[in-house]
Formats: structure tokens, sequence, C-alpha cells
């Protein structure tokens, strides 16, 4: 069904807006003067690989199956008003009388506009409209973005590398000022989740400039104004300091450039009353000088309010911003001049969806928020505009709407406790939208394996109907996606090697390929446990502690040379028959690309053993089984307990928790020392709380913390490119940590000074 | 009492030599340039001196407009005044700074170069025009700053004025009940001045030399003059004041119930509907643009200009701890609808705690404090480096 069959719509490719309207619960909507603002919570069911003991007779160890997953994910759509009858419609219409997804019979209405459509909203959907308070829904959303949307907040320099600068999550989110530009302008002032006050306003906002801009221009929207102001330029109309004083007024510290008088210069004279020609002021010019006039003010009243309630952070929102980057540049001028640097005004990625987060929580106590992590679905999220809004290419796909969606995680996750300084660690190594080579060289990569990874989204579901279309929908997705980070690196947050990964298996994951490699994850594990004697007999063989030691070493390092995540290294394991000695034989040889072997060796034969050690593990197969499983048994007979952690979720051919689980059990059959130590649980395996082929250390899974801190870890394992290298690398513990890795992308070698195979062998004595 | 008597304007006639005649002051302003003339009726006058005061008086004392746009304000002229020991008139004049050239050309006319070699000037214009002067008349541009100036002008003129200087609006939001009503500003520590010329500035003051530039905004007198030239087609100040008299800014401005269809509630706080929640917010609609008048938009944007310069003023009252504002600067003349306005927000907004206050010479501060600075250094100006004090 399209919605060409409404009379009022414009063609409004609507179920592509409106997702998963058959399972939504609990509505709430910001009506604005101009936009609208959805929200609700719906369940999306899609099928996930299970892994199961209960073997068939096919000699395999495990069984894979497809269950269903159910998730549950908070939708956000932004459309103009004026469609909101439409809009209503199509959610009216998607709701049968034993089906419907307004079952709730209320739905929470906040904004401006909100008033306006009450009836509307009754009439077309049959439900009782709750109305609640603008400035609290406002306030509500903006804390629940701050405390859990990762890159939520940034700063914005036009004229620096990069434009946009992200910020961690801040615990200590109070208190602050939030800036509410709209038609007209709310300054808030926000101490605690329950205590926020709004402490003033002006009338000279988004409005203004809307309204005076229309009178001095022939702009028809909000957005050809400010196409013009960046176009334009206020010194042609307004009067500067220097046409006063011929320079400076350097006795106040005003230098010549500051405008002294806005719009100064269309001040008519006497002298020339009539001559027309001096008077044609350009509408650029007059844009300009209005949007800096406005922007100019609106940072002064922030920074006078600011200042009287001695507040440091201050974030501005509303529509007036709407992440464009010339508003933004405006306010953050302003707001630099007059603190004089002291304060950087912040923005939200989603500022425009603060009421809407806001209204839908309040009507979701049960939702509890509070309780739960959130994620982004990049799938799903509409990126920020791209700095140039010159660019408009319309109509034909969902661009018209923008979106945003969280998805529920099942737990709590929480820092690590081991890391050194929570507050400033930040998982990545290379922030990509600074190093321009690096991101040109990460962006193609990803966009060239694109196709080998919908053959093994296709592959993995040759049985499936419709796998072909899905994986070209991804395939479509995810290029979509990568061409918006080439032209805004900063649409999603701070870029990063990380976010690509991830980006990718949510859009995998869209497209309901939530594991392309379990079969040969199962494979895999199946011929590396066939290994496993041998291996534990060469390596109790060695009765030379330092020579057993390095085998070990070696041993992690050539296991995690398996990675189907490395396209070099998939393409020599396409071809078969290469075993883990061909893998030690790719190893650079010593001295290693980052070689803290020696220390390591010392620490390990020195007589005090650790009494806790945490690993994260990388893949399956020969990784986990033949380099992770044998290092950690070596551990284990010297009395160090072993906390080995696997991916909660599925993502390339990482070890999840799920598989470990097996594995562990099938490994304890080979081996006596495994298996007392699984019994007397001196190793256990753990969720880590994690999906990603990279190691975000701000979120981990609640027990994992708990665990760790209760077994007094005194050594943390990183293993891998995507935890060691690519994030982590510098991350600083308090206790012991090692991080190994096989460096398996020639171009990442290369920089970081080494060749294909390099090693990486970092290790680090805890420094507190 | 009288020995405690703060000395304003450091006017003593034991003190240095007084400079020779004609003593004027001029501040030239983005917009306006602002002339004092002090005029010696106490026949003390040498025979030079004689000789240039009449050509001086042929001129200038004895007209009110000069040219097309120079005007004398008679209404404010104060007799009597006792300055650097002499006894006379202040004249109080104006002309545009886009005549600026043409003065200068008066001048040559008026033979003005024979009678002076100097003239006091402060403002940016003293920068602007310092070499249009030297080229032009061969006269000497002596600067001095022009902050130092209004608050010097401010301190003479109140204490010396005979009428009342210094007044507040009783009853300001109610147009029949408004009433201009004088206020004894003799002892006026600590207070903000707000100077409204085509930008605005905002300083605290302490005590007689004792101030310090707190704050500006671009937004002033030049913005509403500008956009209502822009908007409306006016040409001058005072028909834009016109205009705005006539107008009704709610055909323009988006009030609080044309959002919310009445007032704003919550647990949280409350906004009245008739309170503008967007100035010219209704105008991004092209039907409300064709109904608001040219009278109505002039209004808007006057009252926007004004709340905006008032706000500011508050906060800066409030950060600085100063209950008592001063608005001075030519945005206010013949501008009863902003005075109002200013005097009703600094009221409302403060709960009363706060006084907008307002002086008959609106402009004039900085060109008479130009004249003091003048006389007071008056014979060492010439062995004095240009613009120091």
């Amino acid at each position: 069904m399209t919605a060409k069959s409404y009379a009022r719509s414009i063609n409004l490719p609507t179920e592509n807006a409106f997702k998963n309207l058959q399972t939504a619960r609990r509505f709430a909507i910001d009506v604005g003067g101009s936009l609208a603002k959805l929200a609700y919570t719906a369940t999306v069911h899609r099928k996930t690989s299970l892994v199961s003991e209960e073997s068939d007779d096919d000699g395999s160890l495990y069984q894979v199956s497809d269950t269903d997953e159910t998730i549950v994910r908070l939708h956000f759509v932004k459309f103009e008003t004026k469609f909101i009858e439409s809009c209503l419609d199509f959610i009216q219409q998607q709701s049968d009388a034993t089906k419907s997804p307004l079952r709730e019979k209320c739905i929470k209405v906040t904004g401006g506009g909100g008033y306006k459509y009450t009836d509307l909203i009754q009439e077309k959907l049959g439900v009782q409209v709750d109305r609640e308070d603008e400035i609290s829904c406002l306030i509500n959303g903006c804390n629940f973005l701050l405390k859990n949307i990762p890159d939520e907040v940034f700063t914005y320099q036009r004229h620096e590398n990069p434009e946009y600068k992200f910020q961690a999550v801040d615990m200590n989110v109070f208190p602050y000022l939030l800036v509410n530009i709209g038609s007209g302008v709310s300054f808030i002032k926000v101490e605690s989740e329950d205590k926020f006050e709004r402490i003033s306003g002006t009338a000279t906002g988004g409005g203004t400039f809307w309204g005076l801009g229309s009178l001095l221009t022939k702009a028809k929207t909000f957005d050809d104004l400010l196409n013009l102001a960046e176009k334009g330029d206020h010194r042609n109309v307004d009067m500067l300091v220097k046409d006063i004083y011929g320079g400076a007024y350097s006795t106040i510290g005003l230098k010549g450039d500051i405008i002294a008088s806005s719009f100064g210069k269309a001040a008519r004279s006497p002298r020339t009353p009539s001559q027309s020609e001096e008077h044609n002021f350009k509408e650029e010019d007059l844009a300009r000088s209005l949007l800096l006039s406005i922007s100019n003010d609106i940072g002064q009243l922030a920074c006078l309010y600011a200042k009287l309630h001695s507040l440091k952070k201050i974030y501005f929102g509303g529509y007036f911003i709407r992440g464009h980057p010339l508003t933004m540049h405006t306010i953050t001028f302003a707001i630099n001049y007059w603190t004089k640097g002291e304060i950087q005004p912040m923005f939200l990625r989603h500022e425009g969806y603060l009421g809407a987060i806001g209204a839908f929580l309040k009507g979701a106590t049960e939702e509890d928020a509070d309780k739960y992590s959130w994620e982004e679905n990049f799938a799903g999220s509409s990126g920020l505009a791209h700095p140039k809004p010159s660019r408009q290419v319309l109509s034909t796909t969902d661009s018209e709407f923008d979106k945003l969606e969280f998805d529920r995680l099942e737990k709590n996750l929480l820092p690590c406790p081991l890391l050194l300084d929570g507050d400033s660690y930040l998982p990545d190594t290379v922030d990509l939208t600074q190093d321009t080579l690096a991101r040109e060289y990460w962006l193609q990569c990803f966009k060239d394996s694109i196709e080998k990874q919908e053959e093994q989204a296709i592959k993995s579901q040759s049985t499936v109907d419709g796998a072909e279309k899905r994986a070209g929908q991804f395939k479509h997705k995810y290029l979509d996606r990568l061409e918006t980070l080439e032209r805004n690196p900063c649409a999603y947050g701070s870029l990063n090697v990380r976010g690509l990964l991830d980006m990718r298996s949510h859009c995998l994951k869209e497209f309901n390929f939530t594991d392309p490699y379990s079969q040969q994850k199962q494979f895999e594990n199946e011929q590396a446990l066939k290994h496993l004697p041998k291996r534990l007999k060469d390596l109790d063989a060695l009765d030379n502690t330092e020579e057993r030691t390095f085998a070990l070493a070696r041993g992690l390092l050539a296991g995690n040379v398996f990675d189907w995540g490395a396209k070099e290294v998939a393409a020599i394991m396409e071809k078969g028959d290469f075993n883990f000695e061909d893998a030690e034989s790719k190893l650079q040889d010593r001295p290693w690309l980052m070689d803290n072997y020696d220390d390591w060796m010392k620490k390990r034969s020195c007589s005090k053993n650790y009494k806790c050690c945490v690993i994260f593990c990388d893949n399956s197969g020969a990784d986990i089984i033949l380099g992770v499983i044998p290092f950690a048994r070596d551990l284990l007979k010297t009395g160090t307990k072993v906390i080995l952690c696997a991916n909660s979720k599925p993502t390339l051919n990482d070890v999840t928790f799920q598989e470990l689980s097996i594995i562990l059990r099938f490994v304890s059959l080979i081996c006596p020392v495994i298996g007392k130590a699984l019994s007397e649980g001196k190793l256990v395996a753990m969720a880590s709380g994690q999906g990603s082929p990279c190691l975000d250390l701000r979120y981990i899974d609640h027990d994992l913390v708990n665990k760790m801190a209760q077994e007094q870890t005194d050594l943390i394992v990183i293993e891998g490119m995507g935890r060691a290298i690519h994030t982590n690398f510098e991350a600083k513990f308090k206790c012991d940590c090692l991080k190994a890795a096989v460096l398996k992308n020639r171009w990442l070698a290369k920089r970081l000074g080494g060749e294909m195979f390099s090693v990486v062998f970092k290790f680090e004595q805890g420094t507190a | 009492m009288a020995t405690n008597k703060p000395d304003y304007d450091h006017l003593s006639s034991s003190g240095p030599k007084i400079p020779p005649m004609p003593w004027f002051g001029m501040d030239i302003g983005g917009t306006l340039t602002k002339l004092v003339y002090f005029e010696p009726c106490d026949n003390v006058a040498t025979d030079d001196e004689v000789e240039t005061l009449k050509t001086i008086r042929h001129y200038l004392t004895r007209n009110i407009k000069y040219g097309r746009t120079g005007i004398r304000d008679v209404f404010l002229q104060m007799n009597n005044q006792m300055l650097g020991g002499r006894t006379g008139s202040l004249h109080f004049i104006r002309f545009p700074t886009s005549e600026m050239m043409s003065f200068i050309e008066l001048a040559k006319a008026k033979n003005f170069p024979n009678l002076a070699d100097t003239i006091c000037a402060t403002g940016g214009g003293a920068y602007k025009f310092e070499t249009d002067f030297k080229q032009e008349v061969n006269l000497e541009l002596h600067k001095f700053d022009e902050l130092d100036c209004l608050i010097k002008g401010i301190h003479y003129i109140d204490r010396n004025n005979l009428d009342c200087e210094c007044y507040f609006w009783k009853n300001p939001g109610d147009p029949k009940l408004a009433e201009k009503t004088p206020f004894d500003f003799r002892d006026p520590y600590p207070y903000l001045v707000v100077n409204i010329g085509s930008g605005v500035s905002f300083l605290t003051v302490r005590g007689p030399s004792d101030y310090k530039r707190v704050s500006g905004t671009s937004l002033g007198g030049g913005t509403f003059l500008g956009l209502c030239c822009l908007l409306t087609g006016c040409e001058t100040f005072e028909e834009a004041i016109n205009l705005a008299a006539d107008g009704d800014s709610t055909k323009v401005d988006k009030l609080v119930k044309d959002i919310y269809g009445g007032d704003y509630t919550s647990s949280k706080f409350k906004l009245p509907g008739d309170i503008v929640a967007s100035s010219f917010g209704q105008m991004n609609l092209k039907d409300k643009r064709e109904l608001a008048s040219r009278e109505d938009i002039a209004k808007a944007t006057l009252t926007t200009i004004t709340n905006n310069v008032g706000s500011i003023a508050r906060m800066c009252a409030v950060t600085e701890k100063i209950e008592r504002v001063v608005f001075v600067g030519n945005f206010l003349r013949v501008n009863t609808i902003s005075m109002k306005l200013l005097a009703y927000a600094m009221e409302f907004w403060s709960n009363g705690s706060m006084k907008a206050l307002f002086l008959e010479h609106e402009g004039y501060f900085g060109a008479m404090g130009c004249l003091m600075e003048y006389i007071r250094s008056g014979h060492h100006l010439n062995g004095l480096p240009n613009g120091s004090r």
C-alpha cells in the first residue's frame, strides 16, 4: 500500500517511515509548529541462530538452528506537521480491531502544536489524549540522551578539523542550561532529574528569524533562508565597529570587525533618500545579518543566564538549530565571544526528538528506561544533516523522514571496573573524523567488502526464501550509510572502525541476517576441537617454562590469524587446508612490531601468580580453541582463576557466549584440567554484553562487572585486532594488561610501521 | 553636606588655565553627531573672543535649523551655567553623521578654522574623521574617550539642570495612567547606564569615575531604523517612530496564546497568553503578512529591539546587583513607546525591585563630557599626545 491514496499527502513513503506498527504500543507525539515527532515502542521479531548440544547423528558437536528473537525497539519519526492527518490515517489503517496498536487507548501528546490537534488525534485514532507539559518532556528526553547515548553531545567549530567534536557520555550530567530555540527561546536550568526551572525566555528566536526573513527576502522556507544566509555577507548590512571608528575601539577591546549595529547600514541617511540603488541590499546579505544578530543575541543571553546561575554547561536545541552547521557556527561564535572562550556550547545529535522521547518515557513507566541500556540502531536512524545543505535529492526514498531507533538491550551495561580512568576512557584508537587518510581507506575498504558480506549472508540462508532480496537490501542500506559518512563523517557521531563494523552488523540484522557465519563457526569449531588433544600434548611436552610460555604466546597469536573479518586472510582460508602450523609460520619473528614479551615472560616466571584473569576472546575455531584455551589452561595450572568473555550477540565469526559454553564442555571432555576448573568454578565463561567485533569497555554486562570485582581480577587479556588495536590500544588499566593481536590488514600494518602478520604483544603492568 | 558633595565634573575655576574660546564638545556617533556649545554671556570676553563669539552666534545660536538636517534642540538649552570660571548657556545641536563632510565644508565656508585650531571630539567618528578635519580645514581633532565623556556628561547635566533632568514612568503599563515623574538622582551610585545609540552599551557606574562597560549588543537604534527602512520604506527615525505609534504588533508577533490557545500553564511555571512568544513569529505565513500594515511592522520592530535591550539590561543589573538602570541615547528621543516598555518590563520582571530611569538630555551626554574634558585639560592640549588624557 502506498500513501498515494491519501489526498493530503504528497507521496509519503509511509510504510518506510512508520515501521513495525503492527506490534507498536504506547504512542507519544510531540507536535511542533512545523515538525511533528511520533514516538512508539514496538517489538521486532526476527530469526537468529540458536546453538544447542542435542546432536543429530551426523557427528557434529552441536546444532545450529533458527530461533525467534524479540527485541524491544523505540521508534521515533519526524515529519512535517502539515502531514499529520495522513500520518494519523496511516497509523489507524494499520490497526485492525483485533490487533490495535493503540490498545493502551491513550496517547501522550506534547508540544506547542499539540492543543490544536487534540481533537484530530482523538477523532482519528479513537484514543484519549493525555497532554504532557512541554518543558518537562524536553528535559526528560534530554536527560535520557545525555545519560544513554554515546556521542550524543558535540561541540562545533567551523574551521577546525574535525568540525564536530563528540563528547563522552557524562555520568555527571547536572547541572546544565538548556537553551531551546523554537519560535521563541526558553532558558531552562536543570539541576537534577526532577529539579528544573525555566529561568527565562526571549521572543527573539527561530520565529523571528523566519518571520523577519520572510519580510526581508523572498525565501519561502526556513531552509531557503538559511541557504541564503550561507551565501551572504553581513558586512554590507551591519554597521561594524570599524565603520564607526575607522578601525578597532581598542580601549574597550572591541575589534574592528565586531558588529556595532545590526542592520545599521540599512538605516537610511537623509543625504541619499531617493537613490534607490544604495538601498538595494542583497537578500543573501540581509539573511546573513539576520541570522547573526539573532544567534548573537541568544548567545549573549545564554551566557548571562549561565553566569548568573553558575552553570558551566550550555546545551542548545530546538527547531532553529536542527544541526545546521551555519547556525551552530554562529551560536558557537557568540558563546565563545561572550565567555571569552570559557564555555563551549554543546549540541545534541538528536535534539529534535527531546520532546518526543520525554513524552514517550512519561507514558512508559513500566519501560523503565533507567533499568536498561539502549543502543542506537544505525540501520534505522538518520544521520545528521550534511554540512552543505544545498544538496537536496528527495522524494523517492525515506529521506523526507528523519528517523531514530533505539534497541533495548536485555541487560544493563556498566563501565569496566578495571579501567584506570573510566571517565576519560575512549575505546577508539583512531578518530576517522580527524584522520582523513584513514577515513578514506576504511570507508573504501568497507565498501569493497560489501559484496563478500552479501554473498556470505545469502550463503548462510541458502534455504530460506527471499534471502537474496534481503541481502540486496542490506547492501543498499549499508552503501547508503557509507555514502552518508563520506559526505559527513560525523553524521553518526565520532567515526571510527568500530562504528563502521557495528553499522554493518545493524544493517545485516535489519534484514534478518543476525548470524551469517553460524555454519562457518560451527565447522571451524569442530575442526579445531579435533586438533586440540595434539596441541595440548605438544605443549605439555615442553617442560621448560620459558619454552612453554613462548609457545603459548605464539599459539595465542597464531590462533588470531584465523579471521573471516580480515579480507586477505579470508582469501587464504577460502582455499581450505590452512592449518594452525601454517598460521604460526605466517607470524612475524621476534622482535615483534610491539614487543613486551620479555616483561610478560618475567612476570610469568616469577613466583607470584595472578588471582584472576579476564580474557576477552575474539574468533571461533582455532583462535578460541587452539590459541586461547591452552593459554587459559596454563594460567589455571598456576592457580589463576580465568573468566573467558565472549560476545552476547553474534557478529562475524566472533565466538559467542552460547558457542563458548558448548565448546568448553567439549574441551572438558578432552582436557581434565579444563574439566576440573569448570566444575570448580575456577574457569567460567561469561557474556561480555557486546555484539561487536570491537570492545567498548564502557558498556559491559553488569554480571561480568560484578564478577571481575568479586574475583579481584589482576590481569586482563584483550585479544584480536578489533578489541586490542582498533579499540583499547591506548587503554590503561588498574591491573596488568596484555593486548595481543596479529595485524591482518596490510594498510594498517604499514601505517603502524610493520608488515602483514606483524605482531602486537603489548604487556603493561597495572598503574594502580 | 556641601563638603561631602562629590565633585562630579572636576571643573574647578581655580584649576588649570582655561582654553581659548570657542568651547565645543562633539560626539560623532555611528548615526548622529551631537554637538554641545558653550556660549558665554558674562561680558568678560577679550576682543578676539568677542569677534569669534559673534561669528558663531551669527550662524549657530541664532538659528535652530542648519541645512536640511541639522537641528538645535532649543528646549534642552541650559542657561546660567558656570563652566571653567565662565557663565553662559549650553546649546545642544545634532546632525546626521552621514552629513559630516557637509559639516566640514560648512566650517570651511564659515571660516571656522580662523576661530580655532583644535576641536574636541569623542565617539567613533573622532577617529574616523580625524584626517578629514585635518586635510579639509586644518583642524586638529582632540579625541577623548567616549565612555569617560558619557559618564562625566551624565553627572554634570544631572546636577546642573535646573529643571529636573532625571525622571521615571509611573504606571508605565497603563496608557491612561502612565506619567512622567521626576526622580531625585543626587545620590546615584551604583547604577547601570544603558546607552542606546546605533548599538547599545551597558556600563556599571559605582562612583564619579568608577565605571565599567559590562556588555553591549548590536541590536540597537541602528537596527530599529535599518529594519524599519527596509520593511516599511520609511526614511527617518521620526517617521519610523510615528508609524510605530499607530501600529499593532500582535498582528506580527506570535503570542503565547497563538501557540497554546491561552495561557501556558504547567506545574513549574506559567506564561500569560498575551506575552509575545516569538517576535515576528507570524510573518513566515503569507496570509498573515498580507494582513500586517507598515505601522504594525514598525511597532513590532520597535518592541522587539526595546524588549531585547530591556532583557539584557535586566540581566546585567541582576548580575551586577544593581537596582537603578538609567537609559540614555538618541534611540529614546521622541520615543515614549520604548521608554514605557522598558519601564514596564524592568518593573514586571524584577517584581518591582528594579527601576528604569531616564534623562532629558538623552543623547547629549557624550558631547557634554567632551566639552568638559576640553575645558579641563584645555591649555595643556597642544602639549599632550593626541587622544591621551
